[in-house]
């Protein structure tokens, strides 16, 4: 049944008791030249048979290729429970209940979710989730400007090793209120944060320094001694990381000698589908001591009047629907259906379960690359330890055999060259658990093949 | 009917300030402010040595309702903000013209303080708000 909220009768009504002769009249003082006459290229309405018959053609197209590409969005098996109960009618709302406190089963969700990714990333209060990984890094670098009380210089040290479309988005969103980041050069032979190029910031004032771990290479950085430098100098640590490596991995509330301020990252290998790239979600956690520079809400736990447990919504006094322009963020979202999947996803695994999922990506990849290395003109980029991606140099141009590869049913990986031309043909490549042997095998024998054939036509 | 100490100068943003002996002020929230915020909860001062404008916000005070910036009223340089306000907020709700003083300025020019509001001025503009 379609949804039409309102009968020609109620917009009647409606505009009679403003006084407004049309719902034109409403938008009469845009401009004629801003307003588009006609929407050309969109065809007329169609109908549900005609659509769902388009729609499964199109989704045919995609096909199932066997995926070594990661890049920021990970292939991960997802028990079935998973999105059954993340669909249920009760939980099915991207959204946080207006009357919050109405609905104590999503509010717990939130509370089990908001527990379960402090826990893992070790920090002390983590929001409701926030839109994406992106945005959630322009949130952490506006929050580190706000929390932190002697930095005055808005700047923010950003390593090339972080994801080059979080950096975009960093720029984009705080760019325009004065932030300034600044590129961190890598290593050639490691493909990690070049320490020595730390020190030509000494002795000046800089708000924040961002830390990828595993970084876009897949390579892990020296998060400790980062760390450190950065405290040691006054600067706000934000991480950056893959919540399945920390099944694994040293969460950022251990990094150092203080752990990092501030910890965000997307969420999407935690239970949400790869969809093509969306909707994923954002996570942040921090310090208990900068929590009213958070964004975004929280679920509390409390008791009500009769001594009974119960969740409710709480530090929203600093959220945009009571602060306006001066609240701790307008553009930040949660993104509630995928931290309810997350959520559920987790407490099927378990923290075993995670660890078990990391475990095997990591072995998967190292695979992966060792298969790859074995064909000719197929070598390691960089000797630095990986957790489940790696970069990998041709001899020919990724893009060709990249196509050579979808031609044989696979996504052979991301086209490094674009981003990061000085490394030549460079194809970042990822396993996970959902890959077999068989898979890795069948990989390398088609990239040895795309390679010979992309050099035969050149 | 709001407590609206007769010794004090007020701002029509609802803060009251304090002449001391040593030349420095105290600035606060009325007694109108705290009923208006509710129960606080969090309370956030400026550091010592920040210079500050007439009328620029210079402090956060957050209740479960809402967080408001506290402007001040004059001109000058923070000496201290309160620090006890830091673990117990209620001292605003609780004791607003005392224990929960925000902020000593020194005044940039000490004239600044006979432009404020005197507290039967103040009363009016409260009960031209109905309060």
């Amino acid at each position: 049944m379609p949804f039409v909220p309102h009968t020609d009768k109620d917009v009647r009504e409606m505009l009679a008791a403003i006084g407004a002769p049309s719902i034109e009249a409403l938008f009469d003082e845009i401009p004629a030249s801003l307003r588009i006459q006609g929407l050309d290229g969109i065809p007329s309405g169609m109908s549900e048979m005609e659509i769902g018959r388009l729609m499964s053609e199109r989704a045919r197209q995609d096909g199932r290729p066997l995926a070594f590409l990661g890049a920021g969005a990970y292939e991960h098996h997802i028990p079935a429970a998973v999105w059954a109960i993340t669909t249920r009618g009760e939980f099915y709302s991207a959204y946080t209940p207006y009357q919050a406190e109405a609905s104590q089963g999503t509010l717990q969700v939130i509370y089990e979710y908001q527990s379960m990714i402090a826990s893992l990333t070790g920090m002390q209060v983590s929001n409701a989730s926030l839109y994406d990984g992106g945005s959630a890094v322009a949130e952490a670098a506006l929050m580190a400007v706000r929390a932190h009380r002697r930095s005055k210089s808005l700047r923010v040290l950003v390593p090339t090793t972080v994801h080059p479309n979080y950096r975009k988005v960093a720029v984009s969103t705080a760019g325009n209120q004065g932030l300034r980041f600044e590129e961190l050069a890598y290593e050639r032979a490691s493909g990690r944060i070049d320490a020595a190029a730390l020190q030509r910031f000494d002795g000046e004032d800089i708000t924040a320094m961002v830390i990828q771990q595993p970084n876009f290479f897949g390579v892990l950085e020296d998060v400790d001694q980062l760390t450190d430098w950065a405290h040691a100098r006054g600067l706000f640590v934000i991480a950056v990381v893959n919540p399945t490596s920390l099944a694994i991995l040293k969460p950022p509330g251990q990094w150092g000698a203080k752990g990092a301020d501030i910890v965000v990252g997307e969420g999407q290998p935690l239970g949400v589908p790869l969809s093509s790239g969306g909707p994923y979600f954002g996570f942040l956690t921090t310090r208990m001591e900068y929590v009213r520079s958070m964004p975004g809400r929280i679920v509390g736990r409390t008791v009500d009047l009769e001594g009974r447990p119960g969740f409710t919504l709480t530090l929203q006094a600093r959220e945009q629907h009571i602060r306006r322009g001066k609240a701790t963020s307008n553009i930040c979202t949660n993104q509630g259906l995928l931290m309810t999947a997350a959520t559920i996803y987790l407490s099927l695994l378990g923290p075993v379960g995670l660890a078990r999922v990391a475990e095997a990506s990591h072995q998967r990849t190292q695979e992966l690359v060792a298969a790859a290395t074995r064909v000719k003109g197929v070598r390691p980029a960089f000797d630095g330890p990986r957790f489940h991606e790696a970069v990998l140099l041709l001899e020919r141009p990724v893009a060709g055999v990249l196509r050579e590869l979808e031609s044989q049913g696979i996504l052979g990986g991301y086209d490094l060259s674009g981003d990061y031309p000085e490394l030549g043909h460079a194809l970042l490549v990822c396993a996970t658990e959902t890959k077999t042997t068989a898979d890795l095998e069948r990989f390398a024998s088609a990239l040895g093949e795309a390679i010979r054939k992309s050099a035969r036509a050149a | 009917m709001s407590n609206v100490p007769a010794d004090l100068k007020y701002s029509a943003s609802h803060e009251w300030v304090r002449a001391r002996p040593d030349g420095s002020v105290e600035i606060g929230i009325t007694d109108h402010a705290q009923h208006a915020l509710g129960d606080l909860v969090f309370v956030e001062v400026p550091d010592a040595g920040r210079a500050v404008k007439a009328g620029e916000a210079c402090a956060v005070v957050e209740s479960v309702k809402a967080a408001s910036d506290v402007y001040s009223p004059i001109a000058g340089t923070v000496l201290e903000g309160n620090g006890a306000l830091a673990t117990a907020p209620e001292l605003l709700n609780t004791d607003c013209y005392g224990q929960g003083w925000m902020i000593r300025l020194q005044p940039a020019d000490p004239a600044a303080l006979g432009a404020l509001l005197a507290a039967d001025a103040y009363q009016a503009t409260l009960a031209a708000q109905g309060g």
